[in-house]
């Protein structure tokens, strides 16, 4: 597949061609200036997808979980999407990617594409696009989306925002509950799960877990509950299915499904409008002039007003021009 | 956003071992290094299929194939992975690799139609500008 133009690309997407899910995902990585357009083009698919986000601290077992759920779903030959979030080497910008590893038994099935996304610039780990890869996998026909993220920092607050049910995973070494309570996971979690349950200290921490969230406020009458797994050999994965599709149930018929959406979109048209001002802002030339003012001692409160009021009036000059041509 | 280069696009490299040698030291310090290049890493790790190679690059959109070899098959796994890129109409994917590789057989696998195999004593530079390069030249933004 050559460089594919505009409509031959949404063409091959429409057409349940894989090569382009895959370039459609990479111009979203790219911020590729053709990609609202294109997104837009095929948001009308999108709805199906029940997007699952899989968070919690590195080492907790999320990929291992991610392949179990995802096997476990492939039982009902729905197409199933996996993004996996690694994180971006704030010094070089590159990134290794090892997520695939532990997902070696679904990465060999036709039903299931993973995507592995580095966080890109965003330090703290804020996702490129996981909302908008997430839109790409649902209009492409997959029933089940799974983020997984880098499990640290804002990323994780990220994904909850852009999924339908946030699983937090734990493991019984994750240090006591006040670390817990620290770490802001406890806020996002739609369900938890204590991983490596085989472990020591399994129960012990399964009761501290429950009694944390038994001081959580109810999301309209949904009460998070802890499940536990070995992710290793599978145990348990069937009662966390089953209450994935329980807490479905709970947002559809509470219509909280509904507000989580509208909310959703709300926030991704903010955070759009915000992405396009900033690039379109930040061109060379004003990067070049912010560098040279402050190289001249100019005050950073100072710049940033001018930059702004310049901005206006190149809209106000553009205005003016497409006015005349008019006329 | 802090005033510094749009730097949008990565190179994107599938890194791995396909076959049964299980030695994957090589891997791991080219995955580093290409890291290190600003590169994006996928790294897939030991006794690969050429399948699952050659699926990973598709799902991935890779630019390019890494593989490492050590076995003494690389005859055979290169060519294999050759066929099923073509199959998939991965043909602006480059497919480069090393490992213990004598200098007749890289001939003949660069003849096959792989991109530059890398033999013994290659530094870490050579690979990485050699991927620019012709990431540069063939699949431009």
């Amino acid at each position: 597949m050559k460089q594919l133009d505009d409509k031959s690309l949404l063409e091959a997407f429409r057409n349940c061609e894989r090569r382009a899910l895959a370039r459609m995902l990479t111009r979203v990585e790219n911020k590729h200036p053709s990609v609202l357009e294109l997104l837009d083009s095929v948001y009308d698919r999108t709805g199906d997808a029940w997007r699952i986000g899989v968070t919690g601290p590195p080492g907790a077992g999320k990929s291992t979980l991610v392949n179990r759920l995802v096997i476990r779903y492939r039982a009902s030959d729905d197409l199933i999407g996996v993004v996996a979030f690694d994180p971006t080497s704030p010094f070089t910008g590159g990134a290794l990617l090892g997520d695939r590893v532990r997902m070696e038994t679904i990465g060999r099935d036709p039903g299931v594409f993973i995507r592995s996304m580095a966080t890109r610039g965003h330090l703290g780990g804020l996702a490129v696009g996981v909302d908008e890869a997430c839109d790409l996998f649902d209009a492409f026909g997959h029933r089940k989306v799974l983020v997984e993220t880098v499990g640290v920092g804002q990323s994780e607050l990220e994904v909850a925002n852009a999924t339908d049910t946030t699983l937090v995973v734990l493991v019984p070494q994750s240090g006591d509950s006040i670390q817990a309570m620290k770490a802001g996971l406890m806020e996002i979690g739609d369900i938890f799960v204590l991983n490596m349950c085989d472990r020591d200290g399994a129960d012990e921490a399964y009761r501290e877990l429950v009694s944390i969230l038994s001081i959580r406020e109810l999301d309209h009458g949904w009460r998070p509950p802890v499940i536990r797994t070995v992710a290793r050999d599978g145990g348990g994965v069937e009662k966390l299915v089953e209450t994935i599709a329980a807490h479905r149930e709970h947002l559809v018929g509470t219509g909280m499904l509904e507000q989580r959406r509208r909310n959703r979109s709300a926030a991704k048209t903010k955070r759009l409008v915000e992405d396009v001002l900033s690039r379109r802002i930040w061109n060379a030339a004003r990067r070049a002039k912010t560098m040279n003012r402050i190289a001249s001692g100019g005050s950073p409160y100072q710049i940033s007003q001018e930059l702004i009021d310049e901005f206006y009036e190149e809209i106000h000059r553009e205005q003016a021009h497409a006015e005349t041509e008019r006329t | 956003m802090s005033p510094e280069a749009n730097t949008d696009r990565k190179v994107r490299v599938v890194i791995a071992k396909p076959g049964l040698d299980g030695h994957d030291r090589g891997a791991k310090v080219m995955a580093a290094a290409f890291r290190d290049a600003g590169f994006e890493v996928i790294y897939l790790g030991l006794r690969q299929t050429p399948e699952s190679i050659v699926e990973a690059a598709l799902q991935e959109d890779a630019d390019v194939i890494a593989l490492s070899i050590l076995s003494g098959a690389h005859m055979t796994l290169f060519q294999r992975v050759l066929k099923l890129m073509k199959e998939n109409s991965l043909d602006d994917v480059l497919l480069t690799g090393g490992g213990i590789i004598s200098d007749e057989d890289i001939e003949a696998l660069e003849e096959m139609g792989t991109g530059r195999i890398f033999g013994p004593g290659t530094s870490t530079q050579e690979p990485i500008r050699y991927i620019r390069e012709w990431v540069g030249e063939n699949r431009p933004v």
